[in-house]
């Protein structure tokens, strides 16, 4: 039986048949193997090679040659400072959105029944602000901490003092602002973890006569502390990836790595920055990789919990 | 970045002694009202100054509407501001999320339905491929997909904005695969497919009339948030230089920061809309389930 897949790939399978022959199966394999070609052809040109090129281009000499000079360029001062920068920002905001994230996803679920008004609505205005970054952000906080924002007006009728206009791009300031999508996501990430704490837990301990604190650091702490870090780590990386929220408050400094590939890929003709973007970018996924890495690890001894 | 797809799907409910934790309960409740109190004073503060500033002349001090009206009225002559460029990026934006759901769902649907049916092992691959993005950031994207886009613009397409599509649907396939396993995982595919064949559909029969019938709630909240996330794209239209909807907003915001301000705010109100729909729709499938 000749069987014809929807995007008009002909494959030969048999129906039903998968547990029948281990030559079927083999069959039923290829044919799904058929069926997901476009999807692997389109994320190969689309994914693939653009990640290829970056790797390429970052061992990549002027004149096509391999080379490792372009690396010379990562230990420059520049931009130690700037991949410093960028990883205190990504971890600081991490910390800051994972503890006071949890915090609220706690206070979220502990006492209420599952299906409140209250959560309902944080939970929907935490997916939406999780996304909420770039240009508009910016605008947010210009709004509320700029010269004019409202909040500034506010704080110097209240208190009479005057917020400094630059405090917003600083970096306690760039910090807070990458605060607002990192709270939002750590409660949406972080909310099932919570939901699988039993009360009963809680009674079993306090009718063995265990206190609070017993109860956390003993019973809740080490179920939640993978989940904990796993989402830790994930916020990371969405802080570090961010780019269009710091493109949009600083227009010149590049004092993050993406804003300096952003420099680097508007001077691409000049001869000097080649293959510096793709080094930038190169070592970017390097982190990424690791970041990935540890959460991965993490998540599997996770595992062993639930 | 994650949308909340799951489903609340605990009995839980508290039942503790009441008079032995009276006490603890009534410190907990005040704990947990500071907690959620100062959580969304922090997450408001912001959109309500949005709203005050889109209102209020910062330098005058006086109040007027005249941002809002240039919206609605197509027409920022008032303030003098050409908004030409807010409509041009929010018409690619709107055409952008529009091609980028549909070739998403063409790529992806078809593929994973059969994966799920007959391959295990090619849908783990399907998934670790369709969550890359996630680990690969924008920008780093955007420094390989440079070259291809000279590429593609010189000698295959043109420098329109519409070809963002392209990237665009990778950068959207996470959440898309997401929401597109949470519904393959709620239906047996399995013996709904073999039903179906076995009363004499052909393939694109049972995939037309039974699974994508079975699997709508998960297309439209597959394109919900691709649609989502396309609106609010920035990184990869900047740096390609190319127009679109967050660019003319930025760009907008140099001369008149009130009306791209107005415009975030009204961008980001239909992302509110999109994402409760994809609440509601993940709602509706649980009702009907219990009922079941």
């Amino acid at each position: 039986m000749t069987v014809n897949f929807p995007q008009g790939k002909p494959a030969a399978a048999t129906a039903g048949s998968s547990r029948i022959s281990p030559f079927a199966s083999h069959r039923n394999e290829l044919g799904a193997f058929a069926a997901t070609l476009p999807f692997f052809a389109y994320t190969a040109c689309f994914l693939l090679i653009p990640t290829l090129i970056v790797v390429v281009g970052a061992f990549k000499a002027a004149d096509g040659g391999l080379t490792l000079a372009n690396f010379a360029r990562l230990a420059e001062r520049n931009t130690l400072v700037s991949l410093g920068t960028s990883v205190a920002v990504s971890l600081v905001s991490a910390l800051i959105g994972a503890i006071v994230g949890a915090l609220a996803a706690y206070a979220l679920v502990i006492g209420s029944r599952p299906n409140s008004i209250m959560r309902r609505i944080i939970t929907a205005i935490s997916s939406t602000l999780a996304q909420f970054g770039g240009v508009m952000l910016a605008f947010a906080f210009i709004a509320t901490l700029g010269i004019n924002g409202v909040g500034t007006m506010l704080i110097k009728q209240l208190m009479g003092l005057t917020v400094d206009p630059n405090w917003l791009s600083s970096l306690p300031g760039l910090i807070m602002i990458y605060c607002y999508f990192q709270i939002p996501l750590m409660v949406i990430i972080f909310l099932p973890a919570v939901d699988s704490i039993r009360p009963q837990w809680r009674e079993a301990a306090e009718n063995l006569g265990g206190s609070a604190w017993q109860y956390w650091t003993r019973v809740a702490g080490p179920i939640l502390e993978p989940r904990f870090i796993s989402a830790l780590l994930l916020l990371f990386a969405n802080a570090f990836s961010a780019y269009a929220t710091a493109a949009a408050l600083f227009s010149q400094r590049s004092i993050l790595i993406p804003l300096m590939i952003q420099g680097a890929i508007r001077n691409e003709m000049d001869a000097n920055q080649q293959g510096f973007s793709q080094v930038l970018a190169f070592a970017m996924i390097v982190v990424m990789a690791l970041v990935m890495l540890a959460s991965h690890a993490v998540e599997k001894r996770s595992g062993r919990w639930l | 970045m994650a949308v909340n797809l799951a489903v609340n799907d605990d009995d839980m409910t508290i039942a503790a002694p009441v008079q032995l934790r009276a006490r603890a309960i009534r410190k907990q409740k005040i704990v947990k009202a500071v907690i959620l109190t100062l959580t969304l004073l922090f997450l408001f503060m912001p959109l309500l100054s949005m709203l005050l500033f889109t209102v209020r002349q910062p330098l005058s001090g006086r109040w007027s509407l005249n941002a809002w009206q240039a919206i609605f009225t197509g027409n920022g002559d008032s303030l003098g501001t050409d908004l030409s460029i807010l409509w041009q990026g929010l018409g690619y934006s709107l055409a952008l999320s529009a091609v980028t759901a549909v070739a998403m769902l063409l790529l992806m649907l078809p593929a994973m339905v059969i994966v799920h049916i007959r391959s295990r092992k090619l849908e783990r691959a399907m998934e670790w491929v369709a969550t890359l993005p996630l680990t690969i950031p924008a920008i780093v994207l955007v420094v390989g997909l440079g070259p291809i886009y000279r590429w593609l613009s010189a000698d295959v397409l043109s420098t329109n904005p519409i070809w963002l599509c392209f990237a665009y649907v990778i950068l959207v396939m996470p959440y898309a695969f997401r929401a597109l396993a949470v519904g393959l995982n709620s239906i047996d595919v399995v013996t709904l497919s073999e039903a179906a064949r076995s009363l004499g559909a052909s393939w694109p029969k049972v995939f037309v009339r039974v699974i994508i019938p079975n699997l709508w709630q998960a297309v439209f909240s597959a394109s919900f948030i691709s649609i989502a996330v396309v609106l609010g794209e920035y990184t990869v239209a900047s740096l390609l230089g190319r127009m679109n909807l967050q660019v003319a907003l930025y760009q907008l915001g140099q001369s008149n920061s009130q009306i791209s301000t107005a415009m975030s705010l009204l961008a980001m109100a239909f992302g509110v809309l999109l994402l409760l729909a994809i609440d509601a729709i993940a709602g509706a499938v649980n009702k009907h389930k219990e009922r079941d």
